[in-house]
């Protein structure tokens, strides 16, 4: 800037004595040396330019008045003799000035460019971010994870994850109103893999009144309790087992939610869902119809100023085509076609002295699943060549039980124990009965976190896993979990 | 699917029970300061409940079943607002399932839109702590401010029940007149408060400091939001050293023992105020809230 005002001086000064007629020889070499300056300066401000015009494009968002001064900037290096060179010396401070918001980020982050985008943004919807990530330390591997006794599909999502250090999903959450009769939230995943998934994705009725909400698109079912929570919301780094093996983890499907609140004082809702059946227990179903249905039903209440309660049954229902899943001995892989019917039981039961959960609050939470599997199962064997077709029906069963008590403001411990049971009708992986007492896979865990705000927390658990048959695993898990952006509210 | 066929079969006499022609209006108030304002506006044409109580933090709630049953049902929904029930409200309004309750409808009513807000942030970031972008929230500690809410409210009440309107014109033009002698008379009471320099647990009381004329001088919340900690009490302490203050203040669904701590190290009195509605034994409704909140802090100032 200081080179410029001194050029532009000197130039100023210039300009008449240039234009005399009898100039001094050193003079006239001056000009042709301010000359030249002036054009190294008209090319590097040119380029400059031309680089910021280049940025402004990429950057759609940014505004009409910002890219008007920049093509205002282009057009005024044209002048070229000596005369004008004051308008032009003197004029350059403001255009390099004026585009400068192409350099900002504020203009090329659409949320901020309401400078000059008028309160055209004012509209943007509700973001947060989730950022999260952990270290484990296993003693067993976790690539040979197996829960005993549960058929599932290749890559399902169990057991503790990767050893050492890792980035959890990143989820991006985006919320408005749509119009005054919908409203619309998408949570994008981004994976540590560089993959990005559409966790959820839907539409929901806000003005339908009678207490029905309807929801359409991609979203986790009603059923039980923790599946409709995020894991961010998690009180233990992963699901429990019972979740892993029956539900997928967290079922979430592309479909209808119908949900009805019942006009009485006791909260009382039930929930219809019907589905694409795109994940396990189901399998994508490319045909007409459900591939899954779910039904739920939910009721809860207080219990004077310091309990309250909710608890649930829900059904879902899923249908199975050519259902891949590992099995782990001679065979090659084994197909599943039939469906599915989970059962879940669901209670939680929470308490704070005088309802005020600052200080201490303890809550208590315990789920009941049990599937059941009815179909035919295929299998080929090492060679490849298949073998024939068998009935295969069978039902399992698992649960868990968990307690988070925070004992002063910002922490808190909790214990998890479960067990799965494989069933009765316990078959190995060529369809023929076990042998010898059935394995239940069993869990413990213990931990205990900090939350220095309501938006942030680390946690420290410890767990003892006997998922894998006659194996124990000792897992220990250090995380984080962090919100940014808009202060989601947390459902009960 | 039995299941369900039964439930329908039991609720559909009970939707019919809850719709009868001449239903009292059926009002649920966030915090119980409206609740009782409700009442003083609608007496026995509103049926009000109350989410919260003074025990609890207003910030921690929970959208509990009880809740979201509540919200189904309300006719109004009167609520602080400036984002004080962002954790929670908008899940109860949006399983609630009611239409007539949602942002924008006349059944929906936040308090704190007609007021004017102090401590509206000028740079807003969560390393500042529990900061609120529409302002300070807890508006319910200035009785102007009641009174503004209650012109708003008596207006909303004819709107969302035109039927009664001529009673609750009445109601509220009743309560304006006790409220604006009440005002006047607190104000009398509560003059050598004027100037005093006090300290707040928690930055809950700033339209009450602007009502009376009190200067709040520190906090012991070191952002809000944030649980005090010994060093920040220990610079607290240093401050009061060179600036004294007469008092600290918290409420009574706080934690006392901070405030308590200082009185001790400071030698000043700890004063704990109902903050709303039910928070102490005196402040049984509205009028009481207040009767009771002056002459905590009149008691503790003339002690010095």
């Amino acid at each position: 800037m200081h080179k410029l005002l001194s050029a532009s001086l000197a130039l100023a000064l210039a300009a008449p004595i240039g234009a005399m007629a009898e100039t001094p020889p050193a003079t006239a070499s001056d000009i042709a040396a301010l000359k030249e300056e002036i054009a190294a300066m008209r090319a590097s401000y040119e380029a400059r330019l031309r680089q910021m015009e280049e940025r402004l494009k990429a950057a759609e968002t940014a505004s009409a008045a910002a890219a008007t001064t920049a093509t205002a900037a282009n057009a005024q290096p044209a002048p070229a003799s000596p005369g004008d060179a004051t308008a032009v010396a003197a004029q350059p401070a403001p255009p390099a000035a004026a585009p400068q918001p192409a350099f900002t980020p504020s203009a090329v982050n659409p949320a901020a460019a309401t400078a000059a985008g008028g309160g055209a943004n004012a509209f943007n919807p509700a973001l947060s971010l989730i950022l999260s990530g952990t270290y484990a330390h296993t003693r067993l591997d976790p690539d040979n994870y197996r829960i005993t006794g549960f058929k599932l599909p290749p890559g399902a999502e169990v057991g503790p994850g990767t050893q050492g250090f890792s980035l959890a999903e990143t989820e991006l959450g985006i919320a408005a109103n749509i119009d005054p009769w919908l409203r619309g939230a998408a949570n994008i995943s981004l994976h540590p893999d560089d993959t990005v998934s559409v966790e959820e994705a839907f539409i929901q009725t806000t003005s339908l009144g009678n207490g029905l909400t309807i929801k359409a698109g991609r979203f986790f079912s009603g059923v039980g309790y923790l599946n409709s929570q995020h894991s961010h919301t998690w009180d233990f780094v992963d699901a429990p087992l019972a979740y892993q093996a029956m539900l997928g983890t967290q079922f979430g499907d592309d479909g209808v939610q119908f949900s009805w609140l019942a006009p009485t004082d006791q909260y009382i809702e039930l929930g219809l869902e019907l589905g694409r059946g795109r994940s396990f227990p189901a399998s994508d179903n490319n045909r007409n119809g459900a591939g899954m249905t779910a039904i739920t039903a939910h009721t809860g209440g207080d219990i004077g100023d310091s309990h309250n309660w909710r608890a649930g049954l829900s059904m879902l229902n899923a249908k199975a085509n050519d259902q891949v899943f590992e099995t782990d001995n001679v065979a090659g892989p084994g197909t599943f076609n039939g469906r599915t019917t989970v059962w879940v039981a669901d209670a939680v039961w929470k308490w704070a002295p005088g309802g005020n959960a600052t200080r201490t609050n303890f809550k208590l939470q315990g789920e009941y699943l049990r599937s059941r599997r009815d179909g035919l199962l295929n299998y080929s064997d090492v060679s490849g060549a298949a073998l024939p077709a068998f009935g295969y029906r069978t039902t399992q069963s698992g649960w868990y039980l968990q307690g988070i008590y925070q004992f002063m403001p910002r922490w808190r411990v909790g214990l998890r124990t479960e067990n799965l049971n494989p069933g009765p009708a316990g078959l190995d992986t060529l369809g023929e009965p076990f042998p010898g007492p059935i394995y239940h896979p069993r869990k413990h865990s213990l931990m205990l976190d900090f939350n220095p705000s309501e938006f942030s927390r680390v946690r420290l658990q410890l767990a003892q896993d006997r998922a894998r048959l006659n194996q124990s695993d000792t897992q220990l898990f250090l995380q984080y979990q962090m919100s940014l952006g808009a202060h989601g509210a947390h459902s009960y | 699917m039995k299941f369900k066929s039964l439930l329908a079969i039991v609720a559909m006499p009970l939707t019919m029970a809850v719709v009868p022609a001449h239903a009292a209006l059926k009002v649920l108030a966030c915090e119980p300061e409206w609740g009782a304002l409700a009442t003083e506006l609608g007496g026995n044409l509103v049926d009000v409940s109350v989410a919260t109580s003074a025990m609890q933090d207003p910030h921690q709630i929970q959208a509990k079943p009880s809740l979201i049953a509540r919200a189904r049902n309300a006719d109004l929904v009167v609520c602080t607002g400036a984002e004080l029930e962002i954790g929670w409200l908008p899940v109860l309004l949006q399983q609630s399932g009611n239409a007539r309750v949602q942002a924008g409808q006349p059944g929906n009513f936040a308090a704190a839109d007609f007021v004017r807000k102090l401590d509206v942030p000028t740079q807003l970031d969560r390393s500042q702590g529990d900061v609120h972008a529409a302002g300070n929230p807890h508006i319910q500690t200035d009785p102007r401010n009641i009174a503004a809410v209650a012109a708003a409210l008596g207006a909303r009440l004819q709107q969302v029940d035109p039927a009664h309107a001529a009673d609750y014109a009445k109601r509220q033009a009743d309560f304006t007149a006790r409220w604006q002698q009440a005002m006047a008379r607190w104000q009398t009471q509560a003059a050598p408060l004027k100037g005093a320099a006090v300290v707040s647990q928690h930055k809950a009381f700033v339209y009450l400091y602007d009502w009376l004329g009190m200067k709040e001088v520190a906090v012991l919340e070191p952002k809000p939001g944030v649980e005090p900690t010994a060093p920040h009490l220990q610079s607290v302490l240093a401050t009061l050293k060179a600036t004294p203050a007469r008092m600290v203040i918290y409420s009574a669904y706080q934690d006392p023992r901070p405030s308590e701590w200082l009185s001790k190290n400071a030698g000043i009195p700890a004063v704990k105020i109902a903050f709303t509605v039910g928070g102490t034994e005196g402040a049984k409704d509205l009028f009481g809230l207040f009767d009771d909140t002056v002459t905590r802090l009149v008691t503790a100032g003339a002690g010095r």
